[in-house]
């Protein structure tokens, strides 16, 4: 089984740059718009992207993702687009694409089928907020079958048994929760973002780990690399391209990406 | 065949579960973790026993409805009276029974979500009456058409936060709730207020409401020395009417019917029907019987009643659905208000507009069943929070009268 993604993550940890994973909802403000955005991002530093489904009930989700995965679905996104989004992007650029969504959409449009139709269009994987391990075994027996990703989340609260189970089960990276919160701009990334990370790595010597929800500028991108294998940045991102479309949004991954070396 | 009654989450059938975000796991270990040890206290159980006779006003009584039950052909009906409980509604017994959990984890804030307002209410109730902080999530539309029950809510010292984002009501409050309590979740208990949710909601509210099928399955046998042969509840998201079943589970001879929210009617677009025409999927933490496009995107239900207004159902209707156990069927606003009516008239009780639907389910009902049969009707609530409502829809305030 091998994971592009896991690849990535771990080639430019070798490096000493580290990883910048850029989250951005398709669909918003439109498929077209959406996809031109998504290509932006990986040709300006984003190293995997994390393309959102837009869902009517986003509850991991801080009010800028909330407002722009909604505008995406109010100007008539419909599911069977994302794989045609994802084949748009992967045909421009070579970065891994890993498609975040909550769970009803991939049960009510069938799981293997989601799978399959997934890989069939170059995307990486999932990442699933709402889907732990413990209720994820058709999940897990279709990743297999298709070579995706599947990234759970570690957070400040879970305990050690359910971390080495996490670890074990997600393939790419775990996905470590900085805080206990919602997705959102912070000031400071939580100082429970070290320990997350360094829990994980008790759980398991060889998983990677990147650090998610919060993290908004360039120090917090670089910070969070000296002892993980990336940030995941969404809501800022999401919040430059409302302010000023692609340009600003380039301008913003150009800005987080500096912080790598 | 094994006992119904005995069946607990995360399962029931394929339904049920944790589809929850990481986050929130701890705080479900720990709430399953406190409730099982209470469960298997007896002074908790005393305690709360004690609650309920000299707080909540238990045990409730049985009414029978001689004139109303003309209407409904030729059986006799039975109100189990819940609206007669403190806060007016069978939420109270959830909340009593939380609260005491809320202490017993060291947590001093709960948060709730209200759909028609009873459930804020009680928990707001609760919480002046342990000390505790409480917010309740309240989606915008609903703080408008149950403005009273928001000035209840905030006289009882509770924080009532309008929900502006999705739909506005209470599938977004929801939401909202779920948000809060996973970043406040150290200090924070998460008083859900139906048998919906992640483990062990479904399961513990369930218990908490058990209470009423108890007392009343206890009291038809001592007060009229028979069984009746079917029940009645409203279902939104399921609390009353599972609360009313459990008791009766294991009663071959007894059959139960829910009755969900038709709102402009069957067959028409416009109606919180989920068990009638959802299809299972998950929302808000478990598998069940859910309103969804094809997509899986949640659909907006519709109702003359905020409290029957939800696009989910707790996982053990949609269990029983299934093994056809209980039969769900659906009942319009025009009928239900007509019941509310009919109530207020035959009887001298108006009951809550919810509560209406198990009624006009009654009437229905009675028509089908053998002569002399009995109906025993969960009256869930007292209908006084929707007197404007009720007041529009029968132009009582167009100066008429």
């Amino acid at each position: 089984m091998t994971s592009k993604t896991s690849s990535v993550l771990k080639s430019n940890k070798a490096s000493g740059k580290g990883s910048l994973i850029g989250y951005f909802p398709v669909g918003y403000p439109n498929l077209e718009s959406s996809i031109e955005a998504a290509v932006a991002m990986c040709k300006n530093g984003v190293d995997v992207l994390e393309l959102g489904v837009p869902y009517s009930d986003p509850v991991m989700d801080g009010i800028v993702i909330q407002e722009a995965t909604q505008m995406a679905i109010e100007n008539g996104f419909k599911l069977k687009q994302l794989f045609g989004a994802v084949k748009a992007i992967t045909e421009q650029v070579d970065t891994p694409v890993l498609v975040m969504t909550y769970w009803n959409p991939v049960l009510s449009y069938g799981v293997e089928k989601f799978a399959h139709d997934l890989a069939a269009a170059g995307g990486a994987g999932l990442i699933t907020p709402d889907l732990i391990p413990d209720e994820a075994a058709e999940w897990l027996e279709v990743s297999d079958k298709y070579d995706l990703d599947r990234v759970f989340l570690a957070t400040p609260t879970s305990s050690d048994e359910r971390l080495v189970n996490a670890c074990e089960l997600s393939r790419g990276f775990i996905y470590a929760v900085s805080t206990m919160g919602i997705t959102g701009a912070r000031t400071e990334v939580d100082a429970n973002a070290r320990k997350v990370v360094s829990n994980v790595r008790r759980a398991s010597g060889s998983q990677n780990t990147a650090v998610g929800i919060g993290i908004s500028t360039a120090a917090q991108v670089a910070e969070v690399n000296e002892y993980s294998e990336g940030a995941i940045v969404g809501s800022a991102f999401v919040r430059a391209y409302q302010e000023g479309g692609v340009s600003a949004l380039t301008q913003k991954v150009t800005e987080l990406a500096a912080g790598l070396k | 065949m094994s006992n119904l009654k005995d069946q607990v989450g995360p399962y029931f059938g394929e339904f049920g579960g944790r589809f929850v975000p990481e986050s929130l796991i701890a705080a479900l270990d720990e709430l399953e973790a406190t409730y099982n040890t209470a469960k298997n206290d007896p002074s908790f159980a005393s305690e709360l026993a004690e609650l309920h006779r000299t707080y909540t006003g238990r045990p409730s009584i049985i009414t029978e409805a001689k004139r109303f039950a003309t209407h409904a052909g030729d059986v006799r009906i039975f109100l189990k009276r819940e609206d007669l409980n403190h806060t007016g509604s069978h939420k109270i017994n959830n909340v009593l029974g939380q609260a005491l959990l809320t202490k017993r984890m060291g947590k001093t804030r709960i948060i709730a979500e209200t759909g028609a307002g009873q459930h804020g209410v009680a928990s707001a109730t609760a919480a002046a009456l342990f000390g505790l902080e409480c917010v309740v999530y309240m989606g915008e539309v609903d703080t408008e058409r149950q403005a009273l029950n928001v000035a209840r809510m905030e006289l009882l010292g509770a924080t009532v936060v309008p929900v502006k984002t999705g739909s506005r009501t209470l599938k977004d409050a929801i939401n909202e709730a779920l948000r809060d309590w996973v970043a406040n979740v150290d200090n924070t208990h998460y008083l859900l207020g139906t048998v919906a949710g992640p483990h062990p909601f479904p399961t513990m509210v369930r218990d908490f409401h058990s209470v009423i099928g108890n007392e009343a399955r206890a009291q038809m046998l001592d007060e009229f020395g028979f069984l009746p042969d079917a029940l009645a509840a409203c279902v939104g998201g399921g609390s009353n009417a599972i609360g009313l079943f459990h008791a009766f589970l294991d009663d071959p001879n007894v059959e139960m019917y829910g009755f969900e929210a038709a709102g402009d009617g069957m067959n028409t677009p416009r109606h919180a029907a989920t068990l009638n025409y959802g299809r299972p999927g998950v929302l808000h933490g478990a598998r069940s019987y859910m309103l969804q496009d094809e997509d899986g995107q949640t659909l907006e239900s519709h109702s003359i009643s905020a409290g029957l207004d939800y696009p989910g159902v707790g996982p053990e209707h949609a269990w029983l659905k299934d093994l056809g156990r209980a039969k769900y069927w659906g009942i319009s606003d025009a009928e239900a208000m007509d019941a509310l009516r009919l109530l207020s008239r035959t009887e001298g009780i108006i009951p809550a507009i919810e509560t209406s639907h198990a009624l006009a389910g009654a009437l229905k009902l009675g028509k089908t069943l053998k002569p002399g049969s009995s109906i025993l009707v969960n009256l869930s609530g007292r209908g006084d929070k929707d007197m404007e409502t009720a007041a529009k829809y029968f132009g009582l305030l167009d100066g008429a009268k």
